[in-house]
């Protein structure tokens, strides 16, 4: 599989924001993310096997001193909802990168539903919600979004739209 | 009448013990009558207790591993929030980390809502979930005598231990709730409060 470039950017990103834990379900769009984290000896990369884990392990992360990410795919962000309540309550930085679906040229209407939902859900249960829909947005947005998240200690999402991945990963 | 899997022990005395002479131990205690137990063994700034985020305080636990590998951390919990974080039983034991262990307290119930019958007294075995999702060092303890032993070896190895202790209520104790208060506090403890 070949990665667009501004892949290479969204991850050179997260580092200079001093990304050291990332937490993960996979999804396609973030294919190159996952194997750059494994790639990386100063970066531990952590299967979930449900994306509120990732809230837990940033959480923990903060409190031991660094900074985490958690990975996933719109339909995550239903498994999350409760768990937000941990940051919002300890004002600890949260940053997520959400790839969506359910929008641009979806074939399974089965991620319509959670994927029309996530930026209201997001932002009911108190995430700061950014979006990046251009290729050559998206680095400069995830830098942007994580200052906000860990300078001002707030839980920040960045949605990448489905037009986005679309475009670049899923080309038959 | 006595569930499967029901134990006999003291939770206050249990915890008591685990956390006897703690030294620089980072502690994690989930919600609940787990929090209530830590707090009453007397409060520490490197005490995390968690007052809601059911089923995270294992994942908590490892972010904290993972950012401070010289620490020792140890969870301590109920079946219930480790019920509901039962995924996160395979995530820790793939991960791994030597400095993490998790502690337990089973009464096999629901403590806080009513004593209603958890799985673990309906006859899952945490300890034997934990095996099968690869931790290689797994304990269950139905007596003090086997709690003092737990007590050295969660601050030595990578365990995940079981105590079967007895659904009997204790009086709450109510350490700090304010999250913003207990996260600060823990970060200032580290030294990282400026990262």
């Amino acid at each position: 599989m070949t990665h667009p470039t501004w892949q290479a950017g969204v991850y050179a990103a997260l580092k200079a924001a001093r990304v050291t834990q990332i937490g993960y379900v996979p999804d396609a769009g973030h294919a190159h993310l996952i194997e750059a984290a494994h790639a990386d000896p100063d970066m531990q990369a952590v299967v979930l096997t449900t994306e509120e884990e990732g809230i837990a392990l940033a959480a923990g992360a903060w409190l031991g001193g660094q900074r985490a990410a958690l990975i996933m795919q719109s339909s995550g962000v239903g498994n999350c909802i409760n768990m937000l309540s941990l940051p919002l309550n300890c004002r600890m930085p949260f940053f997520t990168l959400v790839t969506m679906r359910g929008e641009w040229g979806e074939f399974n209407p089965w991620q319509v539903p959670m994927g029309a939902a996530t930026p209201g859900v997001l932002k009911e249960a108190g995430v700061h919600v950014r979006r990046a829909d251009r290729p050559e947005d998206a680095p400069e947005m995830v830098a942007a979004s994580a200052a906000l998240a860990f300078d001002s200690q707030i839980p920040v999402a960045v949605l990448f739209s489905q037009r986005l991945i679309g475009a670049k990963v899923f080309v038959k | 009448m006595t569930l499967p899997n029901e134990g006999t022990l003291d939770r206050r005395e249990v915890v008591a013990t685990l956390l006897r002479d703690p030294g620089d131990l980072l502690v994690v205690s989930g919600l609940g009558a787990a929090t209530y137990d830590v707090g009453a063994t007397g409060d520490r700034p490197t005490n995390f207790y968690l007052w809601g985020a059911m089923g995270g305080a294992a994942m908590i636990g490892l972010g904290i591993a993972l950012a401070q590998p010289r620490r020792r951390v140890l969870v301590i919990t109920g079946d219930g929030e480790m019920l509901m974080g039962i995924g996160s039983i395979a995530t820790l034991a793939a991960q791994a980390p030597a400095n993490l262990a998790v502690a337990v307290l089973d009464n096999t119930r629901f403590g806080e809502t009513g004593s209603q019958r958890s799985h673990t007294g309906l006859g899952t075995d945490l300890a034997a979930v934990a095996a099968a999702c690869g931790w290689h060092q797994t304990a269950t303890a139905l007596d003090m005598a086997e709690v003092e032993l737990l007590r050295d070896r969660l601050r030595r190895e990578s365990l995940f231990a079981v105590i079967r202790i007895s659904p009997e209520e204790k009086p709450r104790f109510l350490p700090p709730r304010d999250g913003a208060y207990l996260a600060d506090r823990f970060r200032r403890a580290l030294g990282v409060a400026d990262g």
